[in-house]
């Protein structure tokens, strides 16, 4: 009975490489590219209300709102372009996105809680814009090679951030957030299908 | 003797044997891993570049660029080079005919599973 066994064994070999290629191809459009112009309009949005307010706690509360927003824009838009692309977010291009974008996210929540304890506000940017930075970074090496670009774009503004006075904090998290998002956004959505 | 059965059902299968020649020529194109590995990945993206296709297949660039001919001159794939600054890009598409060779090479293997699947014992 070898032969037929082997024979047909050789095909689900062959269908399973050829779907798992096919996967691991996708991870290179794992990224919404209008789910980013999104989330850079909000960053945008959230930079002028934070400017206006007087105390910095009402400021910190402004920006948490906006990434609070943003996370829910941005999964609403990675499932919407997954549904398009007829991609499962529990196959492996995903979680390997996720795996490698969410600890950076969860190490800058819980640094801001502490830092928020002590009062440290004006920090606030630099270690938002770095960790989220490192996180489209990591995440983006499963993606298309301008996300990891973009990464280290914002990267660069939180390096700014951390050595320029706090009040420019603001001003930068903005531009980190807002325009390089825009403009990267634009670029996948139009080379990488939406 | 079991053995010597199943065998014959396999490849006894209509879909198998009747097929035209030239397909079967365009399977064997296909089988190769590596090849059946970059029609794979481009029929899951528009358009890839030469070093994406490496880095999503974990290909050497001399590997990658001997198949890639390969299926280039049976008009599998369509290659576009181009220019960024100075650096030489090659962008791959995947072809119409190189879409319906996929799907016969996929209609191919199903049929295997298939008739393995049913065993000696049915017709």
């Amino acid at each position: 009975m070898g032969a037929p066994v082997d024979l047909g064994a050789r095909a689900a070999d062959n269908l399973r490489y050829i779907r798992e290629t096919i996967e691991s191809a996708r991870t290179f459009t794992a990224v919404p590219g209008w789910g980013g112009v999104g989330l850079g309009v909000i960053a945008l949005v959230a930079s002028v209300a934070a400017s206006r307010q007087t105390e910095p706690r009402g400021w910190m509360m402004v920006w948490l709102g906006a990434a609070a927003l943003g996370a829910l824009i941005g999964l609403a838009a990675v499932a919407r372009k997954a549904r398009r692309l007829s991609a499962s977010l529990s196959a492996a291009p995903a979680r390997k996105f996720a795996l490698n974008f969410a600890p950076p996210i969860l190490a800058g929540a819980l640094i801001t809680v502490v830092l928020a304890r002590n009062g440290m506000y004006g920090v606030m940017p630099a270690v938002w814009l770095l960790l989220y930075g490192v996180a489209i970074v990591t995440g983006g090496a499963f993606s298309v090679p301008c996300v990891p670009v973009m990464g280290f774009c914002i990267l660069g503004f939180g390096v700014g951030a951390a050595f320029v006075p706090a009040e420019y904090g603001n001003l930068l998290l903005g531009t980190g957030f807002g325009v390089i998002q825009i403009g990267f956004g634009v670029w996948i959505a139009v080379r990488h299908g939406g | 003797m079991a053995r010597t059965s199943a065998v014959r059902k396999v490849v006894a299968q209509p879909r198998l044997l009747d097929a035209p020649a030239r397909a079967a020529e365009l399977d064997r194109l296909i089988h190769d891993r590596v090849r059946l590995g970059i029609i794979s990945a481009l029929a899951a993206q528009e358009g890839m570049t030469f070093s994406e296709l490496k880095k999503a297949l974990n290909l050497t660039d001399g590997n990658l660029s001997v198949h890639a001919r390969k299926l280039e001159e049976a008009g599998y794939i369509t290659a576009e080079k181009a220019f960024v600054g100075r650096v030489p890009k090659t962008s791959y598409r995947l072809s119409e005919e190189g879409k319906l060779a996929l799907g016969r090479y996929l209609n191919h293997m199903e049929a295997l599973i298939a008739a393995t699947r049913r065993g000696p014992s049915n017709p």
